[in-house]
């Protein structure tokens, strides 16, 4: 266990070190010069060599790619073109409530899959088994922002249950519960495509579970139905269904660029379209890397978790 | 039952195809003609589906999107198909160091969250556009391909048939193109399958952005950037919930039609 476990972090050093030289890549592909923006009109050409040589931007690639990582693990991510506050700082703050949005839709969308998929596994083939698929295809066809401005349209204005955006009332007290009702409407949008994907596969784990010996020899033995699926065949069938959690994740770090957008969330998605209209690429930079970062960490995680739930896979 | 439904999803797929192509026949207005009597109008006899910000026939419009979306669809797809196809083969037929290169530049390709990556490409492209965003799609859509290919190459590899051609004198590309390639393609089919209804999804969403198909030319994803103001979204409904549920429908039956695909073509792996 504990050798598949270091071995499964080690290969994890060399992805990390990738994703900086592809985001390096992507981001020296950008327009505009950095020189440019720092000049004033009244320097000379031989001022700005002088201002260039001092960044160390004339300095060939593989030099100016160290400096910056170098400069990365120190925890400096470089400064905003458009406010000048440290990178680490403006999407420090956006973090969190990213976070607060991709994982409680991550949870939403196990709680709706989980018991739905292990229902329609147990009764393939009737009515509520097509209505469940249905649904599911639904959910991975809709486009997040239509079925945002839906929710949006219904709940808020329509039957106004729900606030329309931002994470608390203006001039209200805040708290949790406003928290909640905010949270509801865009953690559920972004739920559903998850979900409709994931009862799919919690269904054909479930049914594979269900084909195999250990389950018949189960109720040979008399055990009650629901014992047989609660302490037999649904433990085994998550195990590939958790792996998937992982996997995930990147689809919900994406899928929350489109839904803060429409909801007023103020995470990193959000910022990310605010970097893109105003052109700040070291912002863009820090949320790629970012995201990224958090996506390997989620995979790493999904590995260690499986691991350690299917014990079979210890001993190889 | 499950038949049925990737029959139909061909059948609107054909109906799609058809409204994509005749665009022109079908349209009773120019998409991008201007009537200055009606902005934001409610459907109307002249206008069946009202009118946008502009003046523009929004069921014209949602005709010729289709055009766009079935366009990026296809090209984007065909295009990170046959660059993964090739990169899978050679790292799996090839193995060692080069399939351990490869592999991690997947990795690490995969790592980063799709919308995320796409939308910073897009923008360090320059202005937005419908080949931007083909091309952005194209050339970054390869991994997952790659490595479906890759372990279907693996896994045939051993397989006896190989060993005949090789046997018999055929050249590595030649094995590879010939004989382990038309094997593997099943997995690879669906997922392009698949891949052509999320490649309508993030087109749609950058246009919605307003990160691909700039206006006047019409994208089911841009008609619906106005409904962002709230005051569009609850009067004017017309206006954005024709474009929504065209993609709505457009990757339902894509999906449909793949999962029909999958089951076809490797009943194993029937859900």
């Amino acid at each position: 266990m504990q050798r598949y476990l270091v071995r499964r972090a080690l290969v994890t050093i060399p992805i990390l070190f990738g994703i900086t030289v592809m985001s390096y890549f992507i981001m020296s592909l950008t327009p505009g010069d950095p020189v440019q923006m720092l000049i004033n009109p009244g320097m000379s050409q031989a001022d700005v060599e002088i201002k260039r040589h001092a960044l160390g931007l004339d300095r060939p690639v593989h030099v100016r790619y160290a400096k910056w990582l170098n400069e990365l693990v120190h925890g400096n991510l470089g400064y905003s073109y458009s406010t000048g506050a440290p990178v680490t700082k403006r999407v420090g703050e956006r973090v969190a409530p990213t976070l607060t949005l991709t994982v409680t839709a991550l949870v939403l969308s196990y709680m709706i899959a989980i018991p739905i998929g292990v229902v329609v596994a147990t009764r393939r083939y009737t009515w509520i088994d097509y209505a469940a698929t249905f649904l599911a295809f639904l959910g991975i066809s809709l486009p997040t922002f239509f079925l945002g401005l839906a929710g949006i349209y219904v709940f808020a204005l329509r039957v106004r249950w729900l606030p329309v955006g931002g994470t608390m009332t203006l001039g209200g007290d805040g708290g949790l519960l406003d928290l909640l009702l905010h949270l509801i409407l865009p953690a559920s949008v972004l739920a559903v495509a998850g979900a409709g994907a994931l009862t799919r596969y919690v269904r054909s784990s479930m049914l594979e579970v269900l084909g195999q010996d250990f389950v018949r020899t189960a109720r040979a033995k008399g055990l009650a139905e629901a014992t047989v699926l609660r302490r037999h065949a649904l433990r085994n069938a998550l195990i590939p269904v958790v792996t998937l959690a992982g996997l995930q994740i990147p689809a919900l770090l994406g899928g929350a660029v489109i839904t803060e957008q429409i909801f007023e969330w103020p995470g990193m998605g959000r910022l990310t379209i605010e970097a893109i209209n105003q052109r700040d690429y070291p912002v863009l930079m820090g949320i790629t890397l970012i995201t990224a970062l958090l996506v390997t960490l989620g995979n790493l995680l999904a590995d260690i978790t499986y691991s350690l739930v299917d014990p079979r896979i210890r001993y190889e | 039952m499950r038949h049925r439904l990737a029959v139909v999803g061909i059948v609107a797929l054909g109906i799609l195809a058809i409204m994509a192509l005749a665009a022109p026949l079908l349209a009773p207005h120019s998409p991008t003609a201007i009537d200055p009597t009606t902005f934001q109008g409610r459907p109307s006899s002249v206008h069946l589906f009202g009118t946008d910000s502009v003046g523009r026939d929004v069921l014209s419009r949602l005709i010729y999107a289709a055009r766009v979306s079935l366009s990026v669809g296809i090209l984007a797809v065909t295009m990170y198909v046959l660059i993964g196809t090739s990169v899978g083969a050679i790292a799996g037929y090839y193995g060692g160091t080069v399939d351990l290169v490869l592999s991690r530049i997947m990795d690490i390709m995969l790592s980063f969250p799709p919308l995320i990556i796409i939308l910073f490409a897009v923008s360090v492209f320059g202005r937005p556009s419908l080949w931007n965003v083909i091309i952005v799609l194209g050339l970054l859509g390869w991994p997952a391909v790659a490595r479906l290919v890759r372990g279907q190459v693996l896994a045939l590899r051993q397989q006896e048939f190989v060993q005949a051609a090789r046997a018999i004198g055929a050249s590595d590309p030649v094995v590879v193109m010939r004989h382990l390639l038309p094997n593997a393609m099943a997995p690879v089919l669906v997922a392009a399958t698949f891949g052509t209804a999320n490649a309508i999804l993030v087109e749609a969403a950058l246009s919605f952005l307003g990160m691909g198909v700039q206006p006047p030319t019409p994208s089911w994803g841009n008609m619906l950037t106005d409904a962002q103001s709230l005051t569009v979204l609850e009067q004017m409904p017309w206006l954005w919930v024709p474009p929504g549920f065209m993609i709505l429908v457009s990757v339902l039956t894509i999906n449909f039609v793949g999962d029909g695909l999958r089951d076809a073509l490797d009943p194993s792996l029937k859900l």
